[in-house]
């Protein structure tokens, strides 16, 4: 009971900060955004056969998502810096895995965010009906948004002192998230197809979901080493 | 080639066990020879790992006439070589050498993890385009020369492994002295 309290004040805290300055928040809506109109310059969106445009959207949409998630992961330690209120944090008597927990659900529920209101846009950019397994297409995308987050709290926990923190964290998750972009990206594309999930796509559900559960634990294990030393 | 692929993968699967193995060790008992076994060892799983995927691309010139096929043994290969370049690269971003060794052994069995997890969805993603299997090639040499092979390139391996990190200990400890010369 304690370590639910102790993770939900983590998470409210960073929540309540976020939404005070917006500072990740709106960069990151804003990139997502300006990613989805520059892919239509690399193709003509207008003149692409609806068949053709459903391969490729699965692609476009995680590379959006995972560049956006980026600056919204960039902040989450970051933001602790001034006035060492991330020693403050660390020296709190709260669990350290709560404490990665908290941040985790925080940068999770703020990437989801940015990602719900980019997926109508791309829907009317590029004529794709997304939301044929829209309940599907939500488990992807939570489980997928995970994926990315968990990778890219504890990452942002490592680069948070070093010089050259903003190139390092996407150079150190990308190649990390290939399983996890992989499958999402695999799956997202065949329910905005509107396949239901079937054997084929259960793999690469499979794949997500271990991918999510086996660096949860592997994160929550190993975040008192790094953030202590 | 198969006679360079197979062996310099498997010694680059070994020198990454041995590299995670190691950062175990150091988070466990704090001591840099570890870390410095851990670096030494992934290097040398670079370098084999890199000899894999050139034999890989020529495997594939010689068998298709394309450089490049998206074959899932040499694509895989290649993401697990990114993947690995990220623990180099965490490493010289990382200045002070106690919190390098930590963040990088931290790193180190992050990237031991998806190794496998990368493969297998390099082979599923690819399972739909039939090809011909660089396994059957594999499987179709003689096994007790290419053991041989095998034998000699993780001799090389362990004689790089031992000079790096020789390498990687002096130069500990001409920083450790430095820094003592610096204090005083």
């Amino acid at each position: 009971m304690d370590y639910l309290r102790q993770f939900w004040v983590v998470s409210a805290k960073d929540l309540r900060a976020e939404f005070r300055t917006k500072e990740a928040i709106n960069a990151s809506l804003a990139f997502a955004l300006v990613i989805l109109v520059l892919f239509s310059f690399a193709f003509d969106a207008a003149d692409l056969e609806a068949a053709a445009m459903n391969e490729i959207s699965g692609g476009l949409l995680w590379i959006a998502f995972a560049f956006a998630g980026t600056l919204v992961l960039n902040r989450s330690f970051v933001r602790e810096l001034p006035n060492d209120c991330l020693d403050g944090l660390i020296a709190a008597p709260i669990s350290r895995s709560a404490l990665f927990l908290g941040k985790a659900f925080a940068n999770f529920a703020l990437v989801l965010a940015v990602e719900l209101v980019s997926l109508p846009v791309f829907g009317i950019f590029y004529h794709v009906r997304w939301a044929r397994q829209a309940p599907e297409l939500m488990l992807v995308l939570v489980l997928g948004t995970w994926g990315v987050t968990v990778i890219g709290t504890i990452t942002s926990a490592l680069t948070v002192n070093i010089k050259l923190r903003e190139v390092m964290l996407p150079m150190l998750t990308y190649p990390i998230l290939v399983p996890a972009l992989m499958s999402a990206m695999q799956l997202t594309t065949k329910l905005m197809a509107g396949e239901a999930i079937g054997e084929d796509t259960m793999l690469w559900l499979k794949m997500l979901i271990g991918f999510d559960v086996i660096y949860t634990a592997v994160s929550l294990l190993l975040i008192e080493v790094v953030l202590i030393g | 080639m198969i006679f360079v692929y197979a062996p310099a993968g498997f010694a680059a699967i070994l020198a990454f066990a041995v590299a995670v193995a190691a950062s175990v060790m150091f988070l466990r008992n704090k001591n840099l020879w570890f870390d410095a076994l851990a670096v030494s060892a992934t290097e040398v799983g670079l370098g084999f790992l890199a000899v894999n995927l050139a034999a890989g691309v020529v495997w594939s010139y010689q068998t298709r006439a394309i450089w490049w096929t998206w074959d899932p043994a040499v694509a895989s290969a290649l993401v697990c070589g990114l993947v690995y370049a990220s623990y180099l690269m965490l490493r010289r971003a990382v200045e002070e050498p106690s919190q390098r060794a930590t963040f990088s052994a931290v790193w180190s069995i992050f990237c031991f993890i998806d190794a496998p997890l990368v493969t297998a969805a390099v082979y599923r993603w690819r399972a739909l385009h039939p090809h011909r299997s660089l396994w059957a090639d594999v499987a179709a040499v003689s096994q007790t020369a290419l053991a041989a092979t095998t034998a000699a390139t993780l001799a090389l391996a362990a004689v790089l492994l031992v000079l790096r990190l020789r390498q990687q200990n002096t130069r500990r400890q001409r920083e450790s002295a430095r820094r003592i010369a610096q204090a005083m």
